[in-house]
């Protein structure tokens, strides 16, 4: 039983990660139809940004509670500048292209980010602690540790938030009308490229958050960070039905809590390989993911 | 066009010859390095032949082309390694190892479409990489090593050739009519009475086999081979490769991999801003010309335009 619960909180912790940066793969997607590849790299980029904001307020010597909010918000704000720059730059310039020359653009400015960073910042660095790590003792083999706390709790506020501005705002509303038809939108006098871009700030503020977490929790970050994580978190929006809010929630969850219960009960060695057999088995039984709409073709 | 056919395969035969005549006569007076690289473009060639056939000219979003390589690869270095089989043969075995791997994937996976065939594919791709890594007898994480290196000139390019011809031939037939008729209305091609999965599924074996003949000539290249030589990174290449020269055409994703596979070595004095350069001419190559190098055209098309009646692509 306490294995069972261990494994629980480490699989919601780990979900919560994948869901932070799945909600930017299935936003992004919901609105361009875009594989988003670049987003594993602003989900990279945040990390680093998150570790020389550090440095610049001071955090990483004396951590307050002043400076960790600055450090967050400032590496949610740079993602988000750099979503929409990766978008304003490399994918409005193809918007009438075809969605492949879309995928291939991602897939360059993806290369682009990864190998730049390594080139600017070097292969590794170590990221100090800033937040409090604490662990207490539940039971025999069952610690809770102040991280997880802290992880799940700071995603579901930015969840809270995230479902306010779709399901409430103008611009949500603006960008859900995008996600059901672009076309028709723009001809409702909506602002596409200006929702896009907003689209775009908002899944990569996300990731941002996500890098943040995983840079505190892991203590060391490298250029090639965001490639693992964001092919699992792409594969959890995809479980989950991509272009579907809820369904990447739903997705990464059961993504975070497969992984951790394979690898605690069964074997770790195959833990890489759950997410692509977990895929593979769901799209063959639901085509469209859990909660993806079935769109029927048409002639 | 079965007479073209016929000489094609004339052709095909004085090609092998001069191939081999250059094997012999002007390899091993040639500087290694620059061998080497011809080599490997050679077999990015075939990998990139199949995946055409796949996205290019039947519009199955593969992302999973590397999975079929790793496929070929290992099977057929185990087959040199614990059977013993000349390297030739064991290749035509990994060959028909991926087509197998591409018949099980496909069977079930072409029901999807568009972007979550892709997925699948990608996954494809992981679960054969961890498998290998945790298969001990194949050496797992730490590669097999040991193989009898056997890839030269000579070989890969008679491999390209067959291929090529082969795909050629196949992309004139009916069923190559039926590829692209999949690829641009697969609605209206059911509706002729065509079984359309049966025609995916027979793009993704045929591309699956090249791709494992290209994994076969890569273990037996420098002897070793790993599992992180066929990751993802590597399927998305071989996609870029198909794109940039152009889906819909043979070969212009020929030229597109040799110079893919070329530049980071041409690039190679300024080590360390290759990667980059390589991504911002993939990425202003996107936005420039969008359909990609010769668009759904071929190189032919270009040299002797008066003397084809009515494009096939």
């Amino acid at each position: 039983m306490t294995v069972f619960l261990q494994q629980l909180i480490n699989g919601l912790s780990l979900g919560a990660i994948y869901a932070l940066i799945a909600l930017g793969y299935t936003m992004v997607y919901g609105t361009l139809q875009l594989i988003n590849f670049a987003h594993s790299e602003v989900f990279m980029m945040g990390a680093f940004a998150s570790l020389y904001l550090a440095k610049a307020t001071g955090a990483d010597q004396n951590p307050t509670v002043a400076s960790v909010a600055i450090v967050i918000a400032g590496t949610m704000a740079f993602c988000a500048l750099l979503g929409m720059t990766i978008e304003r730059l490399a994918y409005r310039p193809l918007r009438k292209s075809g969605r492949l020359n879309l995928l291939i653009t991602a897939i360059g400015v993806s290369m682009l980010l990864r190998n730049g960073t390594l080139i600017a910042a070097g292969p590794l660095a170590s990221f100090p602690s800033l937040l409090p790590e604490a662990q207490w003792q539940l039971a025999p083999g069952l610690t809770l540790r102040s991280m997880d706390v802290i992880t799940l709790s700071v995603t579901l506020v930015l969840m809270a938030l995230l479902h306010h501005i779709v399901e409430r705002t103008q611009m949500g509303r603006a960008m859900r009308a995008v996600s059901h038809s672009r076309d028709a939108a723009a001809l409702m006098g909506i602002p596409v490229d200006r929702v896009i871009a907003f689209t775009f700030a908002l899944g990569s503020s996300l990731a941002g958050a996500a890098a943040f977490l995983r840079a505190v929790d892991m203590h060391k970050i490298d250029p090639e960070m965001g490639t693992n994580m964001g092919l699992k978190a792409f594969v959890a929006a995809v479980l989950g039905g991509i272009g579907s809010i809820p369904g990447a929630v739903i997705g990464a969850i059961l993504l975070g809590l497969s992984e951790t219960f394979v690898s605690g009960y069964l074997t770790s060695t195959y833990r890489d390989a759950i997410a692509f057999c977990l895929l593979i088995v769901i799209l063959l039984f639901r085509p469209s993911g859990l909660l993806g709409k079935h769109a029927p073709e048409k002639v | 066009m079965t007479r073209g056919a016929m000489n094609g395969w004339g052709a095909m035969l004085v090609g092998i010859a001069i191939i081999w005549a250059i094997q012999i006569f002007a390899v091993p007076w040639t500087d290694p390095y620059a061998t080497d690289i011809v080599v490997r473009v050679g077999m990015n060639l075939l990998a990139v032949m199949g995946l055409a056939l796949v996205l290019g000219f039947t519009g199955q979003f593969s992302l999973g082309h590397a999975g079929f390589m790793a496929v070929g690869a290992y099977t057929a270095g185990a087959l040199s390694m614990y059977l013993h089989l000349p390297p030739v043969v064991a290749m035509i075995g990994g060959g028909l190892a991926a087509a197998v791997a591409g018949l099980i994937v496909g069977l079930p996976s072409l029901r999807l479409t568009g972007d979550y065939l892709a997925v699948v594919t990608l996954g494809f791709n992981g679960i054969i990489i961890v498998l290998i890594q945790n298969a001990e007898w194949l050496g797992g994480a730490k590669g097999l090593i040991g193989l009898p290196t056997f890839t030269n000139f000579g070989w890969t390019f008679t491999f390209v050739l067959v291929g090529g011809m082969s795909l050629r031939n196949l992309l004139a037939s009916a069923q190559g009519r039926v590829f692209k008729a999949v690829r641009d209305n697969e609605i209206a091609t059911r509706s002729l009475g065509i079984d359309t999965t049966r025609a995916k599924v027979t793009a993704f074996v045929i591309g699956a086999f090249w791709a494992g003949i290209a994994g076969g000539l890569v273990a037996f290249h420098r002897g070793s081979i790993f599992p992180s030589q066929f990751q993802y990174d590597r399927s998305i290449e071989l996609v870029a490769m198909v794109v940039l020269g152009g889906t819909g055409s043979l070969s212009g994703p020929l030229i597109a991999s040799s110079v893919l596979t070329a530049l980071p070595e041409v690039l190679r004095p300024i080590a360390q801003y290759r990667m980059v350069i390589y991504a911002m001419l993939l990425i202003g190559m996107m936005i420039l010309r969008p359909k990609g190098l010769l668009g759904a055209r071929e190189l032919s098309e270009f040299i002797r335009l008066p003397k084809r009646r009515g494009t096939t692509a």
